[in-house]
């Protein structure tokens, strides 16, 4: 079937299995590999992407689902060369260690800060429930979520 | 995991949605927010000919204050449901309960009409709606009818839909005094399906995962009738049902997890109310 999204600002359209997965399509058709898999079962987080701003897991959406609408992917976030608030926290807090989990979590933050610009650190513990770090890092990660909350809003335009 | 192959067809009303379910029958399956239905495709644990997509019947999708109760559209998000102040008001069981489905991920997707059609026992809806009275209504060829929320879990995965019928709507009834409420719910990790839980409700009491349906704890409600006092009342929790032995609880694990999930339930309700 024909599927037409806008993925980071920018028009696709493909012809595609009616079973193919966003995260397949994302990674495979869009060629956009940051987005990673993991459990498969909706359980990790590490496909998170943003899906008309809202964060959703991506092995558990189907491209023909998000045709005609909009997704954003960790690749997307950097705009005129300056890395996302959320991105420049996570360098400056050690947020990641193998980095698998780290496209998902940064994409989950800036779906909770946008919900909830100020969250306290137990908001932002419930709001990664569904994202897993299997370094167990998360210390360094709740902590790049309330530096970013704090971070002054200079980068985007 | 890949889904085995179907056809994708996307409905643009609810009469396009019935009038497809019509055309493909049996071999067809509606599709919401696919946070129950797509895992078990892709464990080809179900396999439909015909997936029939609702995610774009957005007039489903709603909270309104009715009088006597509160109408929320079947496409109505857990996100929604969660956040809605009409709810947060009204009956604050049903927006916690939510609040605390899956994670934000799924909450953005999983819809309550979804959660309920699919009658998962271990799901936290179910059992909610089932302490609250709630209405189903649904819509088929013939028309639109009402089923009580008693009715309308007849087993595992079983509901009283006719399989040419949409969920569109479920009404939940004003609670006479709606702070007297308390969802429990006991899960290995955060976004697990409850071991076992417990939605209380003026006195209604709720299990999520004590058997093949949600299931009203009759015993400990009569207890409760009676005059018990919470600690006695919920000593009766385990009566009558039958709890599934599974990887994460033995039955007499459940049946120990259901007292203890009501007592804590039957006192945080009645320090609200």
């Amino acid at each position: 079937m024909k599927v037409d999204l806008t993925v980071n600002g920018k028009n696709i359209t493909a012809d595609v299995e009616d079973r193919m997965l966003l995260v397949h399509f994302l990674r495979d058709v869009a060629d956009l590999t940051a987005t990673n898999v993991g459990c498969d079962t909706t359980s990790c987080g590490a496909c998170t992407v943003l899906l008309d701003g809202e964060s959703v897991k991506s092995c558990t959406v189907l491209a023909a689902q998000a045709s005609g609408h909009e997704v954003t992917t960790v690749e997307g976030l950097a705009a005129n060369g300056q890395m996302h608030p959320v991105q420049r926290a996570f360098h400056n807090e050690h947020g990641l260690q193998c980095g698998f989990c780290t496209p998902g979590m940064v994409m989950a933050i800036v779906s909770l800060l946008k919900e909830n610009p100020h969250p306290t650190e137990e908001q932002v513990r419930n709001g990664l429930e569904g994202n897993l770090c299997r370094c167990t890092g998360y210390h360094n990660i709740v902590r790049a979520a309330l530096a970013a909350a704090e971070a002054p809003a200079e980068v985007s335009a | 995991m890949i889904p085995s192959s179907f056809t994708y067809q996307r409905a643009g009303s609810v009469e396009e949605a019935l009038s497809l379910v019509a055309e493909h029958g049996d071999d067809a399956k509606f599709l919401a927010g696919g946070h129950s239905l797509l895992p078990l495709m892709k464990l080809r644990l179900a396999a439909p000919e015909v997936i029939i997509d609702l995610g774009g019947l957005h007039d489903l999708s709603y909270v309104s204050d009715e009088g006597s109760y509160i109408a929320i559209g079947a496409l109505t998000r857990h996100h929604d449901v969660e956040n809605s102040e009409v709810l947060s008001r009204e009956v604050p069981l049903l927006a916690h309960a939510a609040g605390q489905v899956g994670d934000p991920q799924i909450r953005h997707r999983g819809t309550i009409g979804g959660s309920i059609a699919h009658a998962d026992p271990a799901s936290d809806l179910p059992a909610v709606l089932l302490a609250l009275d709630a209405t189903i209504v649904a819509r088929g060829a013939g028309g639109e009818r009402e089923i009580g929320i008693g009715e309308f879990f007849q087993g595992l995965f079983e509901t009283a839909l006719e399989p040419d019928e949409l969920l569109t709507e479920i009404r939940v009834p004003k609670p006479a005094s709606a702070a007297a409420w308390s969802f429990q719910k006991f899960t290995q990790r955060a976004i697990d399906w409850a071991i076992v839980g417990c939605a209380v409700q003026d006195g209604h009491v709720a299990l999520v995962n004590m058997g093949g349906t949600p299931l009203r704890a009759a015993a400990v409600e009569a207890a409760l009738a009676g005059g018990a006092s919470p600690a006695d009342a919920a000593a009766h929790a385990a009566e009558g049902t039958s709890a599934a032995e599974d990887i994460r609880a033995t039955r007499a694990y459940r049946e120990h997890l259901a007292r203890v999930l009501v007592s804590r339930a039957l006192t945080e309700a009645s320090s609200r109310s």
